[in-house]
């Protein structure tokens, strides 16, 4: 059989096996399928669909912190504190902080293994063309593939650039931008007062939009859930009402700092 | 006429055993030898064609432990034109209370075949029938259910009962994906060796019995001997004879005709079935027919208006002035008449010039009335898929028009002869399905093909076959270079040759054409002495330049599409001359036969049984040599020959 | 109406393939898209050229065979539609038209248009089936299936195995023939036994086949000419993940 693979081999001995020992014949020995299918396409879909909803929790926490900036100094400030606080005694200080950071990176590193393996194998199952692998450049966009989808893979790569950037920036306190300083919100000020940080931050919001417009969406079809036409529609509205807020969310903060109506 | 054919032995024994036919079957079953199951594995066994017959039986022998190999012309097993089969399924559940049994379906099945079928196999075929439904729902096959979640039936043409079995428009298809998934699930386990892309261009025989076949490999040219202890033939039916036909452009008579010329007796040949619902011409381009299911005449109402030439729109035209000639001349069946008295009372019409639509070949199938009564949802729910398929080929909205429908080709009853075992005059070769001859008569009755290829598959042919082992196989070992494996591969080898070296200025296409029309015109839904004449005539010298003329481009070492077509014609062309023989052989009228000489006062098919009550069974005795009748007569015990009428 | 195309032509599995141009004159609007390509066919046999390989049979948008992506589309730009059952009266005199065949590894061209799709039956024979052994059936009454399961069974199951969803996905992923097995055999009664074991094994298989992952985009349904809908994808995720859950069958 050309192409024949190496999953059909084995499996053709164990129906051989069954028949042998009068066990019924069926799709087999599922310890087997399992152990292959946890690899599957459909279970890395899931890790990465399971990630990358911890972060959208993580994310739409965080934005409610950050519009926290319209409280003043002393609340923003007071915020980060309480992240680091909070827990005590129970846990040691900023132990709960980094229970949450743990748990983030853990799904960052599944969310871009997951990725990462899947990108290579939609490369390697279109000959490393992807949806331009056809020689006609008639209807390169296909029938009604939306631009967020076709953007996941290089949008999410600009939104991990992008969260190392931010990190460096207003977490490290390690590039500073309008000037380094030991209060998040006086970073935050600063920062946000130059014109190039914030298109920075507002491309990459956007790009995170879009991949949270789709990776909403997906994550909810790779979990199983999009089990209708009309749970599709749902499924869709909610992706589309999740990155619209956690678009405007974010982008609120930089907009009205550089505005000047904080400071 | 002599000169045409020799008259030969009359065939005696078909292996039926004695006894009431309700315990034939049993009394066969009991009679078969066995085979234990360790030896099974030492047994082999060709199967040629992927449809309902071939992937049923392909799955059950190899789960029976047979070692197994089946061939199709097609990529996948899955493509078989039974695939396209879309009313239903007959299986005499009597489910609906209304009287159905056994013997009802028996009955109406040799009665719809006009008494041209055997009764023996008719009968059990209505025996198992019910098996076939079980089965097939265990299989995971969807078919229509009511809310209460029992099996939904319809009727279907030619009975008055409610036992067809259905999915939607698309039963064919459901039951096909069945049996292949059936047959996939062998291939896994090993039992089964499938081979797509493949074409059976001979069969060998060995010492008078089948040991093998030749095919070619339809992407690379490679010629391969495969050897076996017995060959079953379900390579369908020879429909593209004509060449516009509702099925699929692949079909071809090849496999069977190559065993005819090996030995093998071919029945009935001019019993070709012409079916009512069909998408009519729209061309010379045109390259096959679309059928519209026959179940929409279950709620659609055929007519033409009364006017010869009335040139108006069909919604112009006022219920007065319609003629709804079904339910006028046949007011018991109605719309629901079988298919031949349906297809002629439509050529009839549009031969006296009331004909619809350009060409006026053509008839309206009109759902009006039916969406006035049931509503659009309920259309829909039935026949959406055969709504929307008409929409697409003629751009015209049967939702808001009425159809407009002709009759084509579509079945053939005729087909390799085969006994009570299924098994042809050549020991080992076994027939199922389409390809043989040997259940419906001189007609078919609609939703009783699939039936047919379903029992023979799963449940007649495992049965029968394994007393041919018993008593024949194993025995001795052949390999691929026995001078008579040898001797057919050259042959098949010789005859590619001569197609790539004519090289002529005809194509392929423009002879199937050609071929086709001469068929349709003097071989189709009316017949007489002096057009089969003239169609010999044609025929053969359309075969002489067809020899000398042909143009196949390429090479044989390569995926070569016009060399796969011209061997598939060249066979159409012997296959047509002994269906007009036949023809013209058999002086009456009898089921999808209309031979004008032989017709009541009122124009209906007048059948002779003193003279005809029989099988054509045809022996081939070379080229241009005429060919020999072998006359099976049928008796009939169970049933009472009556002229059929559906007034 | 006079047409130019575009086609791939490729001699064999290992040669190298490109586009060649054909003018085809003639060519009526009731025409189907495959018998205006046997008009170009008889053309080029007529100048003793290599007439263009296509797969074909049943010319009625049910068997599954015919696999062409025309303009770049798989079927071609009608919704719904298998490239046979495409008539030229889509298309307007004049018209340039790309014809090119499934474009995926794991279906390998082995001539012009045609494709080699035995991929998807080695996804069927990995489990693609209710095992129910010749004779052993219950009545067929004996289990009711309630409408609604029918149905969904049903509209599952008439996918025609074409392979155009391969075609079309930026992926290259079988999920919606997959799913669509799938999800008929999973919503049967009869099919519950096999459940896990079934979406277990065709997805595995379905990667070996190195078909791509799904991400969901739905150009797969958007060509599909039966309409296999995206949540056949999903219930066969939701299947694999149930069958990696629970430890039984
Ligand atoms: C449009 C249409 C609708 C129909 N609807 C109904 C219906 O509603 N109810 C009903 O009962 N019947 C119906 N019929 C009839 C019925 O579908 C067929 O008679 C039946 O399916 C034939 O099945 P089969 O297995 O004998 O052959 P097929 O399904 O025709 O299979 C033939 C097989 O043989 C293979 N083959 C052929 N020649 C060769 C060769 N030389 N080498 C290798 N392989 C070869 C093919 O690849 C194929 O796998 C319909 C027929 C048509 C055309
Ligand atoms: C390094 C950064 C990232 C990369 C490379 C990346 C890449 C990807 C890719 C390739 C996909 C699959 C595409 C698809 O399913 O259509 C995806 C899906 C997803 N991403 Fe990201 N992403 C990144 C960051 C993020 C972040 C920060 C979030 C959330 C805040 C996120 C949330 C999601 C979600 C919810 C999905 C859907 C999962 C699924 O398809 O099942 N991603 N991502
Ligand atoms: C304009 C929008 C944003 C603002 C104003 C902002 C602000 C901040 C600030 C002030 C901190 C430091 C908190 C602290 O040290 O106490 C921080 C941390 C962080 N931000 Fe943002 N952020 C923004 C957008 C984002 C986005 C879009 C992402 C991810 C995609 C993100 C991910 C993070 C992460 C991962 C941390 C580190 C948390 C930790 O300390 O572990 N932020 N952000
Ligand atoms: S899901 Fe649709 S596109 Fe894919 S193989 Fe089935 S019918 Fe073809
Ligand atoms: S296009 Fe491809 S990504 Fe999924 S939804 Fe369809 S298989
Ligand atoms: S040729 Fe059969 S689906 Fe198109």
């Amino acid at each position: 059989m050309p192409g024949a693979c190496e999953i059909a081999r084995p499996r053709m001995l164990a129906s051989w096996l069954d028949r042998a020992y009068g066990r019924p014949m069926g799709t087999g020995n599922v310890v087997g399928l399992r152990s292959t299918a946890v690899r599957s396409s459909v279970a890395l879909h899931a890790a990465m669909a399971v990630s990358g909803l911890i972060m959208v929790l993580f994310l739409l926490a965080h934005m409610y912190g950050n519009l926290k900036i319209f409280e003043g100094r002393q609340a923003f400030d007071g915020y980060s504190g309480y992240l680091r606080e909070a827990g005590e005694p129970l846990l040691p200080r900023t132990g709960a902080l980094w229970i949450v950071r743990v748990v983030l990176l853990i799904s960052v590193l599944v969310h871009i293994y997951a990725a990462f393996t899947l990108w290579h194998r939609s490369r390697s199952a279109t000959a490393g063309k992807g949806g331009w692998r056809y020689e006609t450049t008639k209807n390169r966009r296909g029938v009604q593939r939306s631009y967020a989808s076709f953007t996941m893979r290089w949008g999410g790569v600009v939104v991990g650039l992008f969260v190392i950037y931010h990190l460096l920036h207003l977490s490290a306190d390690y590039i500073a931008p309008g000037g380094a300083s030991p209060s998040p919100y006086q970073r935050v000020v600063n920062g946000f007062s130059i014109w190039w940080v914030v298109l920075s931050y507002m491309i990459a919001l956007i790009a995170l939009g879009f991949h949270l417009r789709h990776g909403v969406w997906s994550a909810f079809a790779s979990l199983g859930t999009n089990s209708s036409v009309a749970r599709r529609r749902v499924l869709n509205l909610v992706a589309t009402f999740v990155a619209l807020l956690i678009l405007v969310g974010f982008l609120i903060p930089p907009l009205v700092i550089f505005a000047g109506w904080v400071r | 006429m002599a000169e045409l054919f020799t008259v030969g032995e009359t065939i005696r024994d078909t292996k039926a055993p004695a006894g009431p036919i309700q315990d034939q079957w049993e009394a066969r079953r009991f009679g078969a030898k066995l085979i234990s199951p360790a030896n099974r594995r030492s047994l082999s066994v060709i199967i040629v064609g992927t449809g309902l017959a071939g992937a049923s039986a392909a799955a059950t022998l190899g789960e029976a432990g047979y070692r197994v190999k089946s061939f199709c012309y097609q990529d996948s097993p899955r493509r078989a034109h039974s695939i396209a089969a879309q009313g239903g399924i007959n299986a005499a559940k009597d489910y609906r209370n209304d009287g159905d049994s056994i013997r009802r379906l028996f009955y109406d099945t040799v009665k719809g075949g006009d008494y041209r079928s055997r009764e023996s196999n008719v009968y059990r075929l209505a025996e198992v029938s019910s098996s076939i439904i079980d089965q097939c729902v265990a299989q995971g096959v969807p078919f229509a259910r009511d809310y209460g979640g029992l099996l939904d039936t319809r009727s279907f043409g030619g009975v008055q009962v409610s036992r067809t079995f259905y999915a939607r428009g698309q039963t064919g298809q459901q039951l096909l994906l069945g049996a292949y998934q059936a047959l996939e699930r062998q291939a896994a386990a090993g039992t089964v060796e499938v081979h797509t892309r493949h074409e059976m261009l001979d069969l060998i025989v060995i010492d008078g019995k089948t040991r093998g076949i030749v095919v070619r490999d339809m992407v690379t040219g490679a010629l391969e001997t495969h050897l076996a202890d017995a060959v079953v033939l379900a390579s369908g039916g020879y429909s593209n004879v004509y060449h516009l036909s509702t099925n699929a452009v692949g079909c071809n008579t090849t496999a069977t005709w190559r065993a005819h010329r090996k030995g093998a007796l071919f029945a009935n040949p001019c019993f070709t079935q012409i079916h009512p619902t069909c998408i009519p011409v729209s061309g010379e381009h045109q390259s096959k027919l679309t059928l519209m299911s026959e179940s929409l005449r279950n709620d659609g109402r055929i007519w033409v208006p009364k006017e010869a030439a009335d040139g108006r729109r069909p919604g112009e035209i006022p219920d007065g002035e319609r003629d709804y000639y079904l339910e006028r001349q046949y007011p018991a069946f109605g719309n629901l008449v079988p298919r031949d008295v349906a297809s002629r009372a439509a050529k009839n019409q549009c031969d006296a010039g009331r004909g619809a639509g350009p060409g006026g070949r053509g008839v309206y199938l009109d759902f009006a009335d039916a969406i006035a009564r049931l509503g659009r949802a309920a259309i829909e729910e039935k026949y959406g898929n055969l709504f929307d398929m008409y929409h697409k080929i003629t751009d015209d909205d049967p939702y808001q028009v009425p159809m407009r429908i002709y009759p084509a080709v579509h079945y053939t009853m005729g087909g390799l002869w085969v006994d009570y075992d299924l098994e042809s005059s050549i020991p080992g070769l076994f027939v199922i399905g389409e390809a043989n001859f040997s259940d419906h008569g001189a007609n078919r009755l609609g939703a009783s093909a699939l039936m047919q290829g379903l029992a023979d598959g799963y449940f007649i042919l495992p049965n029968t076959i394994s007393d041919y082992f018993a008593k024949n196989a194993g025995t001795e070992t052949t390999d691929a270079s026995h001078p008579e494996a040898v001797k057919a591969v050259d042959a098949v080898r010789a005859r590619i040759t001569t197609f790539l070296t004519i090289n002529g200025d005809r194509s392929v296409d423009s002879f199937h054409q050609e071929l086709g029309s001469i068929v349709w015109e003097y071989c189709g839904m009316e017949r007489n002495a002096e057009g089969l004449q003239r169609a010999l005539g044609l025929i053969r010298a359309l075969r002489e330049e067809f020899w000398t003329n042909v143009k196949v481009t390429g090479t044989n070492e390569e995926l070569n599409q016009t060399l796969e077509r011209a061997g598939r014609v060249a066979d159409f062309f012997e296959l047509a001359e002994l269906m007009c023989i036949d023809a013209l052989h058999r002086l009456e009228s009898c089921g999808s036969h209309f031979r004008t000489e032989s017709q009541t006062d009122d124009g209906e098919a007048l059948r002779d049984d003193a003279a005809f009550a029989y099988v054509a069974a045809w022996e081939f005795t070379g080229d241009n040599a005429p060919p020999i009748l072998r006359k099976e007569s049928l008796e009939y015990h169970n049933v009472e020959l009556t002229q059929r009428s559906y007034k | 109406m006079k047409i130019t195309l575009r086609i791939w032509r490729q001699h064999d599995r290992e040669a190298a393939g490109r586009m060649v141009s054909y003018g085809v004159d003639g060519v009526s609007p009731d025409m189907s898209f495959l018998e205006m390509l046997d008009v170009l066919n008889e053309q080029l046999t007529a100048a003793g050229d290599d007439p263009v390989a296509f797969d074909n049979d049943c010319r009625e948008g049910i068997c599954g065979m015919c696999s062409l992506v025309i303009n770049g589309i798989a079927h071609g730009p009608e919704g719904l539609t298998a490239s046979c059952q495409l008539y030229m009266r889509h298309f307007s005199d004049g018209d340039t038209i790309d014809i090119e065949p499934w474009r995926s590894p794991s279906f390998p061209i082995l001539k012009d248009l045609i494709v080699d799709r035995s991929a998807f039956d080695r996804i069927i024979q990995a489990g693609g089936y209710i095992s129910s052994p010749t004779g052993a059936a219950p009545d067929a009454a004996a289990m009711l299936v309630p409408k609604k399961d029918a149905d969904r069974a049903f509209d599952a199951a008439i996918c025609i195995g074409c392979g155009a969803c391969v075609a079309a996905c930026p992926n290259g992923s079988a999920m919606l023939f997959t799913g669509a097995k799938a999800t008929h055999l999973g919503a049967l009664p009869q099919g519950q036994i096999e459940r896990n074991s079934r979406s277990l094994a065709m997805v595995n298989q379905h990667d070996a086949e190195g078909f791509g992952g799904c991400t969901e985009i739905g150009e797969c349904t958007a060509v599909c000419p039966v309409g296999i809908p995206l949540d056949m994808i999903s219930r066969l995720n939701g299947d694999v993940l149930s069958a990696l859950r629970h430890n039984t069958t």
